[in-house]
């Protein structure tokens, strides 16, 4: 479990990034900071592994204060994935994905071999283990990022913004493949991203960030979704249109669903089969078109 | 060449001790360099301040600063240490620059990212800084081994001996094979060092060599595209 307790960051030029922000992150759950830049979800991410530390507040782990805490040793019990991979360029993938075991002390054969079992873990053949990361393709890249964070068998993983600079049919990839992982590791996932569908798709909880960290709404999709707190929430979410103002038309072979443009969105599925979907967190009870959401 | 002949004994001499000049201010150049660029590519007053430095250094002239280095360093006037101290201060200023850009080099993100999992501030220099810093690095040291090979001869202008005495004995007897011979084995000296430096530089960056094919890859391939 993270606790932020009323955490306030001005930055040295005067920017207040954020203002008395508290929330609790409960354990193996993943919780989305969700907001346009600007709005201090990152540096509240960065406060997690004291890459930032708050001008006032306190943030605990299970209890403890990470102030009293050894950044470095803190940093290698919390697993971090960042945009454009962060990968260090002159280590091989399998080096990469071992950095932290070796950091901790573990022998390099014994934290290499532990690394190549984590490239199957994350969907990564082993033939590219010798490689550089300049040799790899974004997606490529960006799994050896998520090998690396979880390496160390970390309780936490920290996302920042991971899956922004990829195309969005490799983002869609590692969206199930983060689902998959997360299904069988069942981490404390904190994950940052401007995308509300990806904060929808992959939260638990999603934290609506307004400018200034001011949190606009806490929440898990179905209850943003079904009850919006302000009209903020409702337009950042875009409840009021495209494919999230969903209605039903009546056609010569049955109901369907229709996004605002009238184009056809989906089936209303018997309730019965929607049940199995249930088992996800993130379940609709529509089978919808673009459906990210089918696989949960 | 009869004469390169009846003398080969002296220009092997002359060979050795000339390399025995080149070599330590190529390694204190170097050694140096690294935290006074690493200090100047961390801040930006530090960076204008050591570089306007580097720069007035490098304008002195070469025999002057010979001339004024025994009187500073309390040495005789024709111990070799003034030819090494002098060339090592030439090898400071040229390098303080390359060392400079070197560690800027290395991108925000890379060092950001390297804190974030875990790297101390000395693990990340020694594991991460420095051996990404290698490549811009390694082209300033091979312009410094060039430079101060053919520096070294200046030193005979003052009686220390290196190859340059070829020059100065073969004007003085008017023998232009032995000017020709200097001239040929500087170059030679030069070409080896460079030679040895380029082949440590590719055992010691694998990744920066895949990188460099990688990017002339790309390059070929977007050339076609365009075609």
């Amino acid at each position: 479990m993270i606790e932020f307790r009323n955490v306030t960051k001005r930055f040295p030029d005067g920017t207040l990034a954020v203002e008395d922000f508290s929330l609790v992150i409960p354990s193996r759950k993943t919780t989305v900071f969700v907001g346009s830049s600007g709005s201090g979800k990152t540096t509240l991410l960065r406060m997690v592994n004291r890459m930032v530390d708050p001008t006032s507040g306190t943030i605990e782990i299970d209890g403890e204060d990470t102030a009293a805490l050894n950044p470095v040793a803190l940093r290698r019990r919390i697993g971090y994935v960042m945009q454009n991979s962060g990968l260090l360029p002159h280590l091989t993938v399998i080096d990469n994905a071992a950095t932290v075991p070796v950091l901790n002390g573990v022998p390099k054969n014994e934290a290499r071999a532990d690394a190549l079992r984590m490239l199957d873990t994350v969907g990564l053949d082993r033939s590219l283990a010798e490689r550089y990361p300049s040799q790899l393709s974004g997606g490529q890249q960006q799994r050896v990022g998520v090998a690396r964070g979880l390496a160390a068998d970390p309780n936490i993983l920290l996302m920042d913004e991971p899956f922004g600079a990829v195309d969005p049919i490799v983002r869609a990839e590692l969206q199930v493949e983060l689902l998959r992982l997360q299904r069988e590791l069942g981490k404390t996932v904190v994950f940052v991203t401007h995308d509300i569908d990806e904060a929808f798709l992959l939260g638990d909880q999603v934290v609506i960030f307004e400018q200034g960290g001011r949190v606009a709404q806490i929440g898990s999709p179905t209850e943003i979704l079904s009850d919006p707190a302000t009209d903020f929430v409702a337009h950042f979410i875009g409840a009021e249109r495209g494919k999230r103002a969903l209605s039903i038309r009546s056609t010569d072979r049955g109901e369907i669903l229709v996004d605002s443009e009238g184009r056809a969105a989906g089936l209303l599925v018997d309730s019965v089969v929607g049940a199995q979907y249930d088992a996800g967190p993130k379940s609709r009870s529509v089978s919808n078109k673009t459906s990210q959401a089918g696989d949960a | 060449m009869a004469w390169v002949w009846s003398n080969l004994e002296q220009i092997w001499g002359l060979v050795l001790s000339h390399i025995a000049l080149s070599v330590p201010p190529i390694i204190v150049g170097f050694v140096l360099s690294i935290p006074l660029g690493y200090w100047a590519s961390r801040s930006r007053l530090a960076r204008s301040v050591l570089l306007s430095i580097g720069g007035v250094l490098y304008t002195i002239p070469s025999l002057a600063l010979l001339v004024v280095v025994p009187v500073i360093l309390g040495t005789a006037i024709l111990a070799p240490s003034n030819v090494v101290f002098a060339l090592s201060i030439y090898a400071v200023a040229i390098m303080v620059r390359s060392s400079a850009d070197a560690f800027s080099s290395v991108s925000d993100d890379v060092r950001e990212s390297a804190t974030a999992v875990g790297y101390s501030t000395w693990q990340r220099f020694f594991a991460v800084e420095f051996p990404l810093a290698g490549p811009v690095l390694l082209a300033g040291i091979r312009v410094v081994s060039v430079s101060t090979v053919s520096l070294v001869t200046v030193g005979s202008v003052i009686g220390i001996s290196s190859l340059g005495n070829l020059f100065t004995d073969g004007i003085n007897r008017n023998i232009p094979a032995e000017i020709i011979v200097g001239i040929v084995c500087v170059l030679l000296i030069a070409a080896i060092f460079d030679l040895i430096l380029a082949g440590v530089g590719r055992l010691l960056l694998p990744w920066n060599r895949s990188a460099a094919s990688l990017t002339r890859a790309a390059e070929r391939a977007s050339t076609l595209v365009t075609q």
